[in-house]
């Protein structure tokens, strides 16, 4: 067995937050930071983002073009695996129902699973269903800022009911798949799905 | 030759934390790895699948993400190794690297 | 003496804290009881693991600060105000806790005598902790009347600290220089030196390397540790093919 600590609390809140948090979630007030790779720096003049169909069918949109599609704005309590949840975070973005109607319109048809693709190479894998719906965004202001960079700017994927890996930082495609492919923290023992009221923190959880 | 051994920590305070300042050496590794492999990793060399470059593991920069480690290749960036740890196993990827060569001896 | 890695899969250990000494207002240095330790080499680090009441863990990598020599097991650790784990270490913890760590762990940021010199070590804020092990194990192996074998191993110590209060281990370094005239202490304070000050009063930069380190033509072993901004300056001004 693992001794206890004598005295050690970790970094957690008192009580309160409790019915808002997901079980093993901790309330914090920055915003942490983690990074898997060094953050990339994508000029807005070269970033742009690509829906693309299974058959390889796509619709792509510059920054300037991005930008102009009708914007929402979002606030959520977030959840991050490593067990921080920051509540109220407000965001500004593009519902990705907005794309799907607009890459419909470009011959770009969707699948029951996305994979979010990112600057750096990062992967994740999210079904469909829990990106429409006004579930999920693309997402470019935080606060009312234009996001930065180490959080993902100039834009991320924002799906804040599941475990906030899947909100890829640095989006620059989603893929519409037939079949469901582990992403990258999906492969390496993390849960497909994560949804964190259910604690699906691990492959195998539940 | 002079040899010049570095090991790094992220450890700046939130406010003032540079560009990439969560980046650290392969050194930061070397806990992980130990649980997966009885030799200790980071003193041995491994060649990167990406460029092509070999370098001691000691040497090649670990991202200690909150989730795992992904160690990646200073010449190209690429993801050499990663390691997870779930609470009952570890995970470890090392198809970013062609080979990995440790000493024999012990 | 120096021992090798175990060749066994690593495991947690449990040490008892024998006491906890202050190095500066926000340094503590932790000695340990560790039965079972297998021993270390200079520059290896272990990993420390906390865990509170409901099984929540926090896990941290501490330099070994003790050289291979001593008897007890000693870190240093600085305390970052809004830490989760250093803060723990550097005020609630105390003489009789227990401690679960494993180790020693790193096999690449190493040094011990037969690997010879000179030594050229350059340090940031606690980035000096393992660096101190291998001065403390350079130390305890050359004889103190030994002037022939300390000629042949001289080190440098290269220690940027914000201030002058805040540099760790400060009067033990002072000590070991003032006996040993092949051990030489170099101070920088970036931010508060103190009145009268005269050595270096910035970051370390190129021209302080200049200065200080041995030429190449040596064949000095360098060995960095500190902040990444500091690691990366100055290993990118003492370039050398990996
Ligand atoms: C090989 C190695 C050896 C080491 N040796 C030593 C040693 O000898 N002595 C020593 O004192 N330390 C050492 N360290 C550093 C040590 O492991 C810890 O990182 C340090 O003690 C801080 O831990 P903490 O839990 O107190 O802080 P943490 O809770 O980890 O926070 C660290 C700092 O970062 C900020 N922060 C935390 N998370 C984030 C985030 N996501 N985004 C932005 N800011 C954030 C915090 O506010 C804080 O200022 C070593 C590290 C390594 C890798
Ligand atoms: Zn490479």
């Amino acid at each position: 067995m693992t001794p206890i600590s004598r005295g050690f609390r970790g970094r957690r809140q008192p009580e309160g937050a409790a019915a808002r948090l997901p079980p093993g979630q901790y309330e914090t007030r920055d915003f942490p930071v983690l990074s898997a790779g060094p953050t990339p720096r994508t000029p807005l003049s070269v970033w742009d983002l690509t829906l693309r169909s299974p058959d390889g069918q796509s619709a792509r949109w510059t920054w300037d073009e991005f930008v102009a599609l009708p914007r929402e704005k979002i606030t959520v309590d977030i959840h991050c695996v490593t067990k921080w949840s920051k509540f109220g975070t407000s965001w500004e973005g593009i519902a990705i129902d907005t794309l799907i109607s607009a890459a419909a319109a470009r011959g770009v048809k969707t699948a029951s699973y996305v994979m979010a693709r990112s600057d750096g190479g990062y992967t994740t894998n999210v079904p469909l269903a829990d990106l429409t719906n006004g579930k999920g965004w693309i997402a470019f202001n935080y606060g009312d800022a234009p996001l930065p960079p180490e959080h993902g700017g100039p834009a991320r994927l924002l799906v804040p009911h599941l475990y906030f890996w899947k909100s890829a930082k640095w989006v620059r495609e989603l893929r519409f798949m037939e079949n469901d492919t582990p992403g990258f923290w999906e492969s390496l023992g993390y849960h497909n799905y994560g949804d964190p009221w259910r604690e699906q923190r691990y492959a195998g959880d539940e | 030759m002079k040899k010049t051994t570095k090991q790094s920590r992220a450890r700046s305070a939130a406010g003032d934390r540079p560009v990439d300042s969560l980046r650290l050496d392969g050194n930061a590794a070397a806990g992980m790895l130990r649980e997966v492999f009885v030799p200790d990793l980071t003193a041995g060399r491994a060649k990167c699948a990406g460029c092509g470059t070999t370098r001691s593991i000691g040497a090649l920069h670990v991202y200690s993400h909150g989730m795992g480690m992904v160690v990646r290749c200073p010449a190209c960036d690429g993801v050499v190794l990663r390691v997870a740890r779930t609470p009952t196993r570890v995970w470890l990827d090392a198809r970013g690297a062609i080979s990995i060569v440790i000493s024999g001896e012990n | 003496m120096t021992a090798r890695a175990p060749a066994t899969r690593i495991e947690w250990r449990l040490a008892t804290v024998v006491d906890a000494l202050p190095e500066t207002p926000s340094t503590r240095t932790l000695r340990l009881d560790v039965p079972g330790w297998p021993g270390h080499r200079a520059g290896q680090h272990v990993d420390v693991r906390l865990t509170a009441q409901d099984g929540y863990q926090a896990e941290r990598s501490y330099s070994i600060a003790s050289a291979p020599e001593d008897d007890k097991l000693a870190l240093t650790v600085e305390r970052l105000d809004d830490g989760e784990v250093s803060p723990y270490l550097t005020e609630e913890l105390r003489a009789g806790d227990k401690l679960e760590l494993r180790g020693p762990i790193g096999g690449y940021f190493v040094w011990d005598v037969p690997i010879g010199g000179p030594l050229f070590l350059v340090g940031g804020g606690s980035g000096i902790v393992p660096l101190m092990a291998m001065i403390r194990h350079r130390n305890s192996c050359l004889a103190a009347g030994d002037r022939e074998a300390r000629k042949k191993l001289p080190a440098r110590l290269l220690y940027s600290s914000r201030g002058w209060d805040e540099v760790i281990y400060r009067d033990e370094l002072a000590a070991l220089a003032a006996k040993d005239p092949t051990l030489e202490v170099v101070h920088t304070l970036t931010r508060n030196p103190p009145d009268g000050w005269t050595g270096f009063h910035r970051r370390i930069d190129r021209a302080m390397l200049d200065e200080v380190a041995w030429p190449a033509s040596d064949n000095p072993r360098v060995f960095v540790c500190g902040p990444t901004p500091l690691v990366e300056a100055v290993a990118s001004t003492l370039v050398d093919p990996v």
